[in-house]
C-alpha cells in the first residue's frame, strides 16, 4: 500500500518534470539563438505580457478537469475590462482595488449564467458557452458605445503595471498569487479534491453524496471571476481598453492547458501543469519574432512547436502509465 | 424536475435582464437618428444630404459637422442621414427616402463596395448628384469620390518623418497590422518606393513586423526589434493598435528609440512630445473635419454644375484651396484631401478630445 503511493506520487509530479525538461530545452534552444532571451527584463516583460493567458489557464484547467469547456472567457474578459476601463474614463471609480472588485463581480456574474446554464440547465458546454460568448462581447462593445479608452483616460491606473513591489511587478504578484491559491486549493482543499473526483468519474462522485452541479457550478464561476481579473490587468498593462480585446484568445488558453498535460476529457491535469503549458506558450510568443523567423512563417512554427511539445508529453504520460503497469505486474 | 425548471427559468430571468438592462444605451443613439432631419422644403435652396456610416461613431460625426459648415455658410440646406445599423441594408433605405424627398445631392460614406449601386443608380437617373467620401463605393455608382490621402502622399509623409526624427540615417523598422491588410500593404509599398530617392539612401529598413492588430501580439514584435537591433532608431506604424502598444513598450522602457506612423490622437495623447520622456514625437492621420468640408464642397460644385465629375475638372474648394479631379485605382474618379495632418505637442490636447 505504501509502496503504491510513492508511486502514484512519481507519476503525478514526473508528467510536469517531463514538460519542465522541454521548457528549459526549448528557453535553452532560443538563448542560443538569440542571447537576449534570458536577461531579467525579458523574462518580466514575457510574464507581464502573458500573465492574461496563464492566469485565465489556471481558471481554465478547473472546467477541463471536470470535463467542460469554457470559450466565452475572452468575451468575459473584454466586457469586465471594458466596463473597468469606461468607469475610470468617466472618473466614476478611481479606486484600484475597488476597479479590481467591480471587474470580478462582472466577471464572475458572466460565469454564473454560464455555470447555471450548463450545471442547472443541461446545456452542452460547448453550446452554452459559444452563445455567451457573443453575448458577452456583443455587451462589451454596448458598453464601449464607440468609444476606446486611451491611456490619458486611465490617468494613474497604468502604473499598476509598472509600479513594483520587492522589485518584482505588482501584475506579476498577482500572477503568483492566483497560482499559489489554486495550487493550494487543487491539492489540499475538499473543494479542490471534489473537483477531481466529479472529472475522474462522475457517478461515482455522485454515489458518494458530492453535489456534482454545484462542483460544475463552482468552477465556471471561479472562471468568470479570473477573467474579471484579468480583464483589468489586460487594460492596464496595454493602457488601453476596446471592445474586441484579446479577441480569439480563448483558443491559446485551452492550449495552454492541454499544453500542459490537462485532459480534455476530465479528470487529469495538475495546477503545475497549466503553468508550464502557460510557460511555454509565452516563451514561444516571445522567441518567435526574436530568433528571426520570417513574420509570415511564425504562426506555422508556433503550431509546429504546439504540436510537438503535446507529442512529446504524449509519449511520456504512456511511458509511464506502462511503466506504472510493469510495476504492479498487470 | 420541479427544481431543474427553477433552476432553468432563473438563468432565463438573468439573460433577460442583463440584455434589457443594456438596451438602454442603444434607445438614446437611435434618438437622435431623426433630429437632423429637416423638410425639404421648396425655398429654393439647394438641399444636399450627406448619409454617414452608422449612428454613434464620433469619427462621423465630425465629418458631417465640417460638410453642414461649409454648406450652411454657403446658403445651402443640409441634411445628415445616420443609418439605424453600419450595414449596406440600411443605407439603401436611407437613400431611397432622400431620393423622395427630392434632394439636389446625395455625399455617402459608403458601409459597402457594391451593395449601393442599385439605390444609387436610381438617384442620379432622378437628377440627383452623387458623391463619396471616407469609404467609396464602386467606380459605377458615384459622380466622384473624395479621397482622404493618396497611398503615395502616405508613403511620402511617413518616410519624410522617418527621415526627420533619424537624424538623416540609421536603422528603422515598420510595426505592421496582419501581413494580409490590403491598406497597410499598399501604404508600406509606397514608403519603400519613397525609399528609392537618394536622400533615403543612409536608411536603413531592417524589418516589417506584423502585430496582427493585436495588443499582445504587437508589444512582443516591438520589444523583439528592440532587442534585436540596437541601434535601432525609429519604428513606423501606420496602424492605431500598432501605434498605441509600441508607444506603449518605449515609453516604459525609456527606450532613445522614436515612433511615429499613423494613429489616433485621443490613444496617442499620452505618448505624445518632445522630449525623453515621450515616445512619440509627431504622427499623422487625415483630418476628418477638412474631409468634411471638402466633401461638401465637392457636392455643391457638383450640384452648381462647376464639375460633372470627370477627370480633369478642377474646382475651388473655400479656404482648402483648389482640387483637381484624378483617376481613382477603381477607374472611377476622386478628389484627393492632399496632405496628411500631422498631430504634435502643439495641437494634441485640442485634438485628444475630438478624436
Amino acid at each position: 500500500m505504501k509502496k503504491n503511493k510513492s508511486i502514484l506520487k512519481t507519476i503525478t509530479t514526473s508528467r510536469e518534470i517531463s514538460l519542465l525538461v522541454v521548457l528549459v530545452l526549448l528557453c535553452a534552444a532560443i538563448t542560443i539563438k538569440s542571447p537576449s532571451f534570458m536577461t531579467y527584463k525579458s523574462i518580466i516583460d514575457m510574464l507581464r505580457n502573458n500573465t492574461v493567458t496563464m492566469i485565465m489557464a489556471v481558471g481554465m484547467l478547473g472546467i477541463l478537469l471536470i470535463g467542460g469547456i469554457d470559450i466565452s472567457v475572452a468575451s468575459s474578459l473584454a466586457l469586465s475590462g471594458m466596463t473597468a476601463g469606461m468607469l475610470m474614463k468617466y472618473g466614476v471609480v478611481k479606486n484600484v482595488f475597488l476597479i479590481f472588485l467591480i471587474a470580478m463581480a462582472i466577471g464572475g456574474l458572466c460565469g454564473l449564467i454560464n455555470g447555471l446554464v450548463i450545471s442547472r440547465g443541461k446545456v452542452l458546454p460547448i453550446i452554452a458557452t459559444m452563445g455567451a460568448m457573443y453575448v458577452y462581447r456583443g455587451l462589451a462593445y454596448l458598453v464601449a458605445n464607440n468609444e476606446w479608452v486611451s491611456a490619458e483616460d486611465l490617468g494613474t491606473f497604468s502604473s499598476f503595471a509598472l509600479d513594483k513591489f520587492w522589485g518584482i511587478n505588482y501584475v506579476i504578484w498577482v500572477l503568483i498569487g492566483v497560482y499559489a491559491l489554486f495550487f493550494v486549493m487543487m491539492k489540499w482543499t475538499r473543494l479542490g479534491r471534489k473537483v477531481y473526483a466529479v472529472g475522474s468519474n462522475k457517478e461515482a462522485a455522485s454515489i458518494s453524496g458530492i453535489n456534482i452541479s454545484n462542483v460544475e457550478l463552482f468552477v465556471y464561476v471561479m472562471m468568470g471571476i479570473l477573467a474579471g481579473i484579468c480583464g483589468t490587468i489586460a487594460v492596464s498593462v496595454y493602457s488601453s481598453a476596446q471592445p474586441n480585446m484579446l479577441y480569439g484568445k480563448e483558443m491559446d488558453i485551452i492550449a495552454a492547458c492541454v499544453i500542459g498535460g490537462v485532459s480534455m476529457s476530465g479528470g487529469r491535469g495538475s495546477v503545475a501543469g497549466a503553468l508550464l503549458g502557460g510557460l511555454v506558450l509565452a516563451a514561444i510568443a516571445k522567441a518567435l519574432p526574436l530568433v528571426g523567423i520570417e513574420a509570415i512563417a511564425q504562426n506555422t512554427v508556433k503550431g509546429v512547436i504546439i504540436l510537438v511539445v503535446i507529442i512529446l508529453n504524449v509519449i511520456t504520460q504512456r511511458t509511464i502509465d506502462r511503466n506504472n503497469l510493469k510495476e504492479r505486474e498487470i | 424536475m420541479k427544481k431543474k425548471m427553477v433552476g432553468m427559468l432563473l438563468c432565463a430571468a438573468m439573460v433577460v435582464s442583463l440584455i434589457a438592462g443594456c438596451g438602454n444605451s442603444g434607445a438614446d443613439k437611435e434618438g437622435s437618428k431623426a433630429e437632423d432631419v429637416k423638410k425639404a422644403d421648396d425655398s429654393g435652396k439647394k438641399v444636399y444630404a450627406l448619409v454617414t456610416k452608422s449612428a454613434g461613431n464620433p469619427f462621423m460625426d465630425i465629418i458631417a459637422g465640417g460638410f453642414t459648415d461649409v454648406i450652411e455658410a454657403a446658403g445651402g440646406e443640409v441634411i445628415v442621414r445616420h443609418p439605424e445599423a453600419a450595414t449596406a441594408d440600411a443605407q439603401v433605405s436611407v437613400i431611397q427616402s432622400l431620393i423622395s424627398q427630392g434632394v439636389d445631392s446625395i455625399t455617402v460614406s459608403a458601409n459597402d463596395q457594391n451593395a449601393l449601386q442599385a439605390a444609387l443608380e436610381e438617384a442620379m437617373d432622378a437628377g440627383i448628384k452623387i458623391s463619396g467620401l471616407d469609404s467609396a463605393t464602386n467606380a459605377d455608382s458615384r459622380q466622384v469620390f473624395v479621397n482622404q490621402a493618396s497611398d503615395a502622399e502616405i508613403g511620402k509623409t511617413l518616410m519624410e518623418a522617418i527621415y526627420d526624427i533619424a537624424g538623416g540615417e540609421g536603422q528603422w523598422a515598420i510595426l505592421s497590422a496582419t501581413s494580409q491588410a490590403t491598406n497597410q500593404n499598399a501604404w508600406i509599398a509606397a514608403m519603400q518606393e519613397a525609399m528609392k530617392d537618394d536622400k533615403y539612401s543612409k536608411l536603413e529598413l531592417t524589418e516589417i513586423a506584423y502585430g496582427d492588430d493585436e495588443p499582445q501580439k504587437s508589444t512582443d514584435q516591438t520589444q523583439a526589434l528592440l532587442s534585436k537591433y540596437p541601434d535601432l532608431k525609429v519604428i513606423c506604424s501606420p496602424t492605431t493598435v500598432g501605434i498605441n502598444a509600441a508607444a506603449k513598450v518605449l515609453q516604459d522602457d525609456h527606450s532613445s528609440v522614436k515612433l511615429t506612423g499613423l494613429g489616433l490622437p485621443s490613444e496617442l495623447a499620452e505618448y505624445m512630445g518632445d522630449g525623453d520622456d515621450k515616445s512619440c514625437p509627431y504622427m499623422y492621420l487625415w483630418n476628418p473635419i477638412e474631409l468634411g468640408q471638402l466633401g461638401g464642397y465637392t457636392a455643391m460644385a457638383l450640384v452648381n454644375g462647376e464639375i460633372t465629375g470627370a477627370e480633369g475638372e478642377s474646382f475651388k474648394a473655400g479656404d482648402l484651396g483648389d482640387y483637381e479631379i484624378i483617376k481613382a485605382k477603381d477607374g472611377g474618379t476622386e478628389v484627393v484631401l492632399g496632405p496628411l495632418f500631422k498631430f504634435d505637442s502643439s495641437n494634441i490636447n485640442e485634438w485628444k478630445d475630438v478624436f
